[in-house]
């Protein structure tokens, strides 16, 4: 039998997180099930990327039914083959079950969490294998580099991307066109192109799983970056902490050469390109472009001031064009489906799809890809599955550290570039965390403060110094020290820092601090002139706790647990708590058989 | 590869390893595999089904199903043409196998003699 044809197809997610929640050993039990029952040759084992589910991996699907299976463990294995694979009985207990429904869905494509998403950076993310050049060439891979170089002008391909309306997927949201304009138009001997696969924001792993889970469309969409500007040589700098998509990565340049796509004279072009990979040595600011250049040459990852711009004086002084994971991996689908496609997606001015991060305290968690222009509560309730325990929606950071926090007022938010800056937030490379009511700000604020901070490189003085000072006002803060004219240090200091930083983390880096001063500025208020912390997160000051008198028995109980004898007798049969008392210790509330003990 | 052209080709040739994981509108073949029909030869029909598939390269999807409540029919099995009946057909061998492929898969004829039952779109 010719080993092409399987009448099944078993996908096993091996991106990292399923990895590290054991899908190599399921790998290695179903290769075992399979030989016991001598279905070698019908069904086969797939290894793919991250289905931006990790939460509820190790992930599996089995075709031609597209089952999806999670949470799978080894011990589940024999009974997928038995029941699925010789049967045909889908094992329900292992599927996806909606937060909100309850219902248990057998196909992917119907769960909530993937039914609102379009999948274009993504679109081959778990659905091939990552180290097999032939699926993805099966799934059209390729064909646009082959348009690109053999049918198009380099003028043609960055009139088509101009026209797409792409931008920046980094985190600038610079117009892609216009930046390879740029790039073509200064002459020289040498280019260069450089993907930014850096990927510092804590909590962000969109560019990661599209390098572990469908690497040649990052190559292909180098290869039409590279002849549309001239370059002939490219670099992808991925940061050492993704050994897999390093890996994988490495596999996928090899078989292209191996298949004279990349190389010398492509698709008998006469066009050559040669593509390396640079190891990123981890320091946040080495995601900014001047300093990541800086650390492909060797030097210290420090960024340098613009003008000269890349497109001008990039990598070793030549003209350079450096994009985003993200936004190369839109290259290939432009150029098969043409601008008009593309731009029918999206809002007026932010085209396209955009991947984000989905965390925090809701139920479903992980990467989601949606047009522009979708709303932050579809993304919140409909994809993510609400928050968990039902709790109340308080905010929603985007844009990670250099991002802001948006409130409830705002969830009907259509998402682009611009309605998020409006907001004073940030599209940012994507991240996006739910908070809920939980959540202290003010210690929110004071969390991406202090990652900026630690990671600012110290080159310049106002995000060495600036964000030093305003993290020391934010402490103090949150111990209870805060003192009047506190809040309006911080946002001079903000607005200074935001002036005059060097680069973009100091330009950036107040932008969590000064979106809460707006939304939530009562918290703050809170803190400095009421010794509280309405969330109760901060310890020094937690909320004092309150008998809600109506419910309140009379029967005592608290007034022995209390370890500072804050509660007595009160005018009625209820008892009251002295909030000036009061430690919040929360011993009272435990004790009290008839939950009338609350916090705040 | 030194032209677009052979792109295409090579994809004409790999799309095959693919076949299984596209859902399209294809003809589905689908056999039942509950007990009596394992121990009836469900094995040995699927089998052919896929021997079958493999020599005449044909993209269809071959599913199973679990008891249906006609064990002594077995070995079961169904062909479900797109926008046409699901004909259930029964008492199979290997031979009936390759006729039902070649009449009805590829050709649409249903094959009457081996029908035992029909299921209406
Ligand atoms: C402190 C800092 C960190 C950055 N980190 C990244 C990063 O990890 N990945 C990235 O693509 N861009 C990052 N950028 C943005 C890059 O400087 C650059 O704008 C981007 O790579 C351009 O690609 P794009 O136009 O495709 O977005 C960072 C910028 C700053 C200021
Ligand atoms: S803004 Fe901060 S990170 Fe950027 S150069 Fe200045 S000190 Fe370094
Ligand atoms: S324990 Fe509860 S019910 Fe009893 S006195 Fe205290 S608050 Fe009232
Ligand atoms: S790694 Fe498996 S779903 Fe993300
Ligand atoms: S097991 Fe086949 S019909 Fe009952």
């Amino acid at each position: 039998m010719k080993d092409t044809i399987y009448r099944s197809h078993v996908l096993i997610c091996t991106g990292t997180g399923c990895v590290s929640s054991g899908a190599k050993n399921i790998k290695h039990e179903l290769q075992d099930e399979l030989a016991d029952n001598d279905l070698k040759n019908e069904i086969k084992i797939v290894e793919t990327g991250c289905h931006g589910f990790c939460e509820k991996g190790p992930i599996m699907v089995v075709y031609p039914e597209g089952v999806f299976y999670c949470q799978v463990k080894e011990e589940d294995v024999s009974e997928i083959v038995e029941e699925h694979l010789l049967k045909g009985r889908i094992v329900e207990r292992l599927l996806f079950k909606e937060p909100m429904t309850e219902e248990s869905i057998p196909s992917y494509e119907d769960i909530d969490f993937y039914k609102k998403q379009h999948r274009i950076a993504l679109a081959n993310c778990g659905k091939i294998n990552p180290e097999s050049i032939n699926e993805y060439i099966a799934n059209g891979g390729y064909e646009a580099a082959g348009k690109a170089l053999t049918q198009m002008t380099p003028e043609e391909i960055i009139k088509e991307v101009k026209e797409a309306g792409l931008r920046g997927r980094g985190g600038g949201g610079f117009p892609t066109g216009l930046k390879w304009q740029f790039a073509f138009d200064n002459n020289s001997d040498k280019k260069y192109v450089i993907c930014n696969a850096d990927e510092g924001d804590p909590g962000a792993f969109m560019d990661r799983s599209v390098l572990e889970g469908d690497p040649h469309r990052i190559i292909e969409g180098m290869l039409i970056n590279a002849y549309a500007i001239g370059a002939d040589e490219g670099y992808v700098y991925v940061r050492a902490e993704y050994p897999l998509a390093i890996d994988r990565l490495q596999k996928a340049i090899d078989a292209a050469e191996d298949l004279g796509l990349l190389g010398e004279d492509i698709f008998g072009s006469g066009f050559n390109f040669n593509l390396h990979i640079k190891k990123g040595a981890g320091a946040f600011v080495c995601g900014e472009e001047t300093a990541l250049m800086a650390s492909i040459e060797g030097k210290r990852g420090m960024p340098n001031p613009r003008p000269p711009y890349p497109a001008e004086k990039g990598l070793w002084g030549k003209p350079t064009n450096i994009n985003n994971v993200e936004t190369l991996a839109n290259i290939p689908y432009i150029i098969n489906e043409g601008s008009e496609v593309f731009s029918s997606i999206g809002t007026e001015n932010s085209k396209g799809t955009k991947v984000f991060a989905l965390t925090g305290k809701i139920k479903n968690t992980g990467l989601v890809e949606v047009p522009m222009g979708t709303t932050l509560q579809e993304v919140v309730y409909d994809i993510g599955g609400g928050l968990t325990d039902d709790k109340d929606f308080k905010a929603i950071q985007t844009g990670g550290p250099s991002g802001g926090c948006i409130p409830e007022d705002y969830l009907a938010l259509p998402i682009d570039y611009d309605s998020l800056i409006e907001v004073g937030a940030m599209m940012g490379s994507g991240g996006m965390v739910v908070m809920d009511d939980s959540t202290c700000m003010v210690d929110v604020a004071r969390f991406f403060l202090s990652f900026t901070q630690s990671e600012s490189c110290g080159k310049c003085t106002p995000c060495r110094e600036g964000t030093k000072r305003m993290l020391e006002i934010l402490n103090r803060i949150c111990d209870g020290e805060g003192k009047d004219g506190d809040i309006r240090l911080l946002e001079q200091l903000g607005e200074h820092i935001k002036d005059t930083a060097l680069c973009g983390l100091g330009q950036t880096a107040p932008n969590p601090v000064l979106s809460t001063l707006q939304y939530f500025r009562n918290e703050y208020e809170a803190h400095i002139y009421d010794n509280k912390c309405p969330a109760g997160v901060c310890e020094e000051l937690a909320a004092s706790f309150t008998i809600n008198i109506d419910s309140c028995i009379g029967c005592g109980q608290c007034v022995k647990v209390c370890p500072v004898d804050a509660i007595s007798k009160g005018d009625g049969k209820y008892y009251i708590i002295d909030e000036e008392v009061c430690i919040s210790c929360g011993a009272c509330a435990k004790k009290c058989p008839v939950d009338a003990i609350f916090q705040g | 590869m030194k032209s677009l052209e052979d792109l295409r080709e090579m994809r004409k040739e790999v799309e095959k390893e693919m076949q299984t994981r596209k859902n399209t509108n294809k003809p589905k073949v689908i056999i039942g595999m509950g007990t009596c029909g394992i121990a009836a030869g469900a094995r040995e029909i699927l089998q052919a089904v896929m021997e079958e598939m493999d020599k005449r390269d044909l993209d269809i999807e071959v599913t199973q199903t679990g008891c249906i409540g006609m064990c002594e029919k077995e070995p079961l099995m169904d062909v479900k043409l797109p926008g046409k009946d699901r004909i259930t057909y029964g008492n199979l061998d290997k031979e009936d196998v390759k006729r039902i492929i070649v009449n009805h898969v590829i050709n649409g004829n249903v094959v009457d003699e081996l029908v035992i039952a029909r299921l209406e779109e």
